[in-house]
């Protein structure tokens, strides 16, 4: 019994406050080692650098806002679909002309927030399950675009490419963006009230609400910030692939590798700790592993094969030492 | 709680009844619909061929409620039902005389996949939502590097017997599918695993409450493996019928985890474990194919069936909640 005790006790913290450290230090030497091994040490000249850092901002976006969905207790799987949405609908409205940006930036975010209130409207109001819930949105989401767009639609503006490929000195203005996001996120979930709150909320709910916590309004505020996220993620994709088309989320798994990333990263599926710099580091190992594969010339598929083995081995590494019970 | 159960010895029988009742009066709803709009789905045929096309989704249901019992998720069927196609397409090379050992070896090859997943979440403590996800992607990328990414043509005859063959002069009925019998076989098998055997017993149990279990002495890490083996069989086995209904691809099983989530959810079948029947998991299969039978009658376009799967979804839970919140 005390060893029980003393295994749960020694098992949680300490192990999630170093993963993201960790995580960063493993990434980091598989990138280095792999450059060295394969000489190509040019990939660790700034160019490589920044390329394997910009490798990170899509999949980064979106996880961030999933990382505030599942500290919540929530989860989100309709964040890929989303980013279609997203996608088409900036590259729609802009049909190409600089002066719709802001319009179509604004509708894409205005739509992304009506999707989280909805999300967050099920899971709190009616009290379907959050899996379900997302799924559901995300299916009526893909349907309805599915519908509508077949192929690319509209394009966007040379201004609006700047966002993918435009840069300030070395660094790209995308990175840039994700690492002040980053910020921005890690700031509200350390230090608002919001973020105490989702964590309360994502620890134990119904203690949260004995507490006095609007849990209903915690949950809705965790998906919108995700919706968001996914809708700032698919207006990256619309100025990197310079439009936007109705399967550009789904064709990146943003939905499960937000959540994979995210959970990689030490934030509980379940819930109530975690954060947004574990999810960045998870982030960059899958970045470290796509540059990786690709220095060492693994074609596409035995990289899929690797990838679900490392989704299984990361995710492992935080729970094989538990003595829960889990399904 | 026990009292209760005492004195009125009905109640259990009655309470799955009420719960099964709602996906079979919404698929015989949605039936007598399509039946209206095309008069031959009245016929004994017309039944018999919309049992054959619900036969494959019905068998994974009937696989995926024993893991959703007992608390999990298997993400993994979609892309074991890939496998399985291009696998046996691989093993059999248009010889008909592979046929049946390929077949052996597409069940060892599910047997593995099923055992990979449960002892990574037994003895790993993988939540089985991310285990089976990263076998999702294992499995696909495999089907991928087997068949070189584009595989084409047809298996052989006699493998795509399951999903094709059709007995004739069958009495009552006249045409009688060799899919509706797997799929009753593999019905009464599952009914019977989950609701007639101790193992069955043993998986509401830890689904309703794992800890428990463990302490009243189930061995909670083998019933668990059990039933994602059960749930990678049942793929194996809607892989096979799905061969013989088309050519070989690589998105024969995109998205059928998610179908077979729904059609159990649909079916009444909680998620996070401890209630649902086989009874429900296969009507709501045959309700998910009916609507999107009545949608393609209906001249909807295919995309906008996925946006009626997901409204069909979240109500079927929406009001499982409801009715729970109303009656405790």
């Amino acid at each position: 019994m005390t060893s029980a005790v003393e295994t749960r006790s020694a098992r949680t913290p300490r192990l999630s406050v170093n993963a993201p450290l960790l995580l960063l230090v493993v990434s980091i030497a598989l990138y280095v080692v792999v450059a060295v091994a394969t000489r190509q040490t040019m990939m660790l000249h700034v160019d490589g650098i920044v390329g394997l850092l910009q490798r990170m901002v899509g999949l980064g976006i979106v996880a961030i806002g999933q990382t505030f969905a599942i500290v919540a207790g929530s989860i989100d799987l309709s964040v890929a679909n989303l980013i279609s949405v997203a996608a088409v609908l900036a590259s729609f409205i802009m049909q190409g002309r600089p002066e719709m940006m802001l319009p179509a930036v604004a509708a894409v975010l205005a739509i992304s927030a009506v999707v989280g209130v909805v999300n967050g409207a099920l899971i709190s109001r009616l009290k379907v399950n959050p899996l379900i819930a997302t799924l559901g949105v995300g299916l009526v989401l893909q349907g309805l675009l599915s519908a509508s767009f077949t192929n690319f639609a509209g394009s966007v503006p040379a201004e609006f490419q700047a966002v993918a490929y435009g840069a300030l000195g070395p660094a790209p203005y995308s990175v840039i963006g994700l690492f002040a996001l980053a910020l921005l996120a890690s700031f509200v979930l350390r230090a608002t009230k919001f973020g105490a709150h989702l964590y309360a909320v994502g620890g134990n709910a119904e203690g949260a609400r004995l507490a006095g916590i609007r849990t209903g309004l915690v949950t809705v505020g965790a998906h919108v910030v995700c919706s968001l996220c996914a809708g700032l993620t698919g207006l990256y994709l619309a100025s990197r692939l310079r439009s936007g088309a109705p399967w550009v989320g789904r064709d990146g798994v943003y939905d499960l590798e937000s959540i994979a990333v995210v959970v990689i990263g030490g934030t509980l599926l379940a819930g109530g700790r975690g954060g947004v710099w574990g999810t960045l580091a998870g982030v960059l190992l899958f970045a470290a592993l796509d540059a990786s594969f690709n220095m060492l010339g693994v074609s596409a598929y035995p990289k899929l094969v690797l990838r679900g083995a490392i989704v299984i081995a990361a995710v492992a590494v935080y729970t094989f030492r538990s003595r829960d019970l889990v399904a | 709680m026990t009292i209760a159960l005492k004195d009125n010895p009905g109640w259990p029988r009655l309470a799955m009844m009420r719960h099964v009742n709602l996906a079979v009066v919404v698929f015989l709803a949605l039936y007598v619909a399509i039946g209206l709009l095309q008069p031959n789905y009245f016929e004994p045929a017309g039944v018999m061929n919309f049992l054959r096309r619900a036969a494959p989704l019905a068998i994974l249901a009937a696989g995926q409620v024993f893991v959703l019992v007992s608390g999990g998720f298997d993400l993994s069927v979609g892309s074991l039902v890939t496998l399985t196609v291009i696998g046996g397409s691989m093993l059999t090379a248009n010889d008909p005389s592979n046929t049946w050992w390929a077949i052996g070896v597409l069940y060892c090859i599910g047997l593995a996949v099923g055992l990979i997943n449960g002892a990574v979440v037994a003895y790993l403590r993988t939540p089985s939502i991310i285990a089976t996800l990263g076998t999702l992607l294992s499995v696909n990328g495999v089907a991928m590097m087997w068949s070189g990414g584009s595989p084409r043509g047809y298996l052989p005859e006699n493998f795509r017997m399951f999903g094709r063959f059709v007995f004739h002069d069958v009495p009552l009925v006249k045409i009688f599918p060799l899919g509706v019998l797997v799929l009753a076989v593999v019905a009464v098998l599952a009914w019977w695993g989950l609701h007639a055997t101790v193992f069955g017993r043993k998986v509401f149990a830890i689904g309703d409450n794992a800890r428990a279990s463990q302490l009243a002495g189930v061995r909670v890490d083998a019933v668990r493996i059990a039933a994602f083996v059960i749930s990678a069989m049942a793929a194996v086995t809607a892989g096979i019928m799905l061969g013989g209904f088309g050519g070989v691809s690589v998105d024969v099983g995109l998205g059928l985890e998610l179908q077979a989530i729904a059609a159990c959810v649909v079916g009444g079948v909680q998620l996070m474990g401890g209630r649902g029947t086989v009874v429900g998991a296969i009507s709501g299969a045959l309700t998910l194919t009916a609507l999107f039978t009545l949608l393609t009658l209906l001249g909807w376009p295919q995309p906008l069936k996925e946006t009626a799967q997901g409204m069909i979804l979240i109500i079927a839970v929406a009001l499982g909640a409801w009715r729970r919140t109303r009656t405790g």
